[in-house]
């Protein structure tokens, strides 16, 4: 028995649904970023199964702009949660419930 | 043997991915997900990305996660978070879940979807090589190759002016 795209797809819908579940019961906001780093990761090896079993390149081209975009995403999400940090003291996101200070 | 590793390095996977979303601590959650990411790094290298696999690690593992925990401490926060109040939510991630457990189980069984697959793998293990992915990346994905500069200097510009702004 080898393993078949079937067990990737298992596996990546696995850490997928981890990461939603985490996205969407957690209140601490690097927790959520975390989780949404998860999600990100579980797409790619989606992307990076299928090019491999369908000897193909461009799905492991596209992780690499996926990991850019996930970089750049969490630069400024940090940068965000930082300066709430300053102006409110908290980083539950149930009592980031105003846009003002 | 592949089969063995498969379902080692997917029960280290799913188990540290579960330990990251259930931990009070976000540093413990820090260190969980690198080891996640390393799985990740992992199964890359079996389907034959090593190049991914090392990107892998030096931008998730080595970046991404060490300013993740530099935020943690950085923050220096005092009491955990509260963990009551949050029961409808799980029981929605849980319906997400099976939903999509469920039209992956209709296109796996579903007749008409069979999925993909070549015959020969030796080509595909020569994908994922530096070499041929520099090829591709510089002939024919130059221009998104060009765009995701422009963006990572975007992010750079915009996460410096968002610390910076309480100053000026």
């Amino acid at each position: 028995m080898t393993v078949t795209l079937t067990h990737y797809l298992f596996l990546a819908m696995t850490l997928f649904t981890i990461g939603v579940i985490g996205v969407l019961t957690r209140r601490n906001i690097l927790i959520i970023l975390m989780s949404v780093e998860l999600m990100l990761n579980s797409a790619n090896l989606t992307l990076v199964a299928f090019s491999h079993y369908l000897a193909d390149a461009t799905g492991m081209i596209f992780v690499l702009f996926t990991m850019t975009v996930a970089a750049a995403e969490v630069g400024v999400g940090l940068a965000i949660v930082v300066t709430i940090f300053r102006n409110r003291e908290t980083i539950d996101v149930g009592k980031m419930e105003l846009l003002k200070h | 043997m592949q089969t063995f590793m498969f379902y080692l390095l997917a029960v280290v996977a799913v188990a540290s991915a579960i330990m990251v979303i259930t931990r009070r601590q976000p540093v413990y959650s820090v260190l969980y997900l690198v080891l996640t990411f390393f799985c990740v790094a992992a199964f890359y290298v079996m389907l034959g990305a090593q190049f991914l696999a090392a990107i892998q690690i030096i931008v998730y593992a080595g970046a991404i996660m060490v300013l993740f925990l530099f935020v943690v401490m950085m923050l220096n926060l005092r009491e955990p978070e509260e963990m009551e109040g949050r029961t409808v939510w799980p029981a929605f991630g849980a319906i997400v879940g099976v939903g999509l457990g469920l039209v992956l189980l209709a296109y796996l069984f579903g007749g008409e979807g069979r999925l993909p697959m070549v015959q020969d793998y030796t080509q595909s293990y020569a994908l994922g090589r530096p070499d041929s992915m520099g090829r591709s990346l510089f002939t024919e994905f130059v221009l998104p190759f060009e765009i995701a500069g422009v963006l990572l200097l975007a992010a750079v510009v915009g996460a410096v002016a968002l610390a910076k702004r309480d100053r000026g």
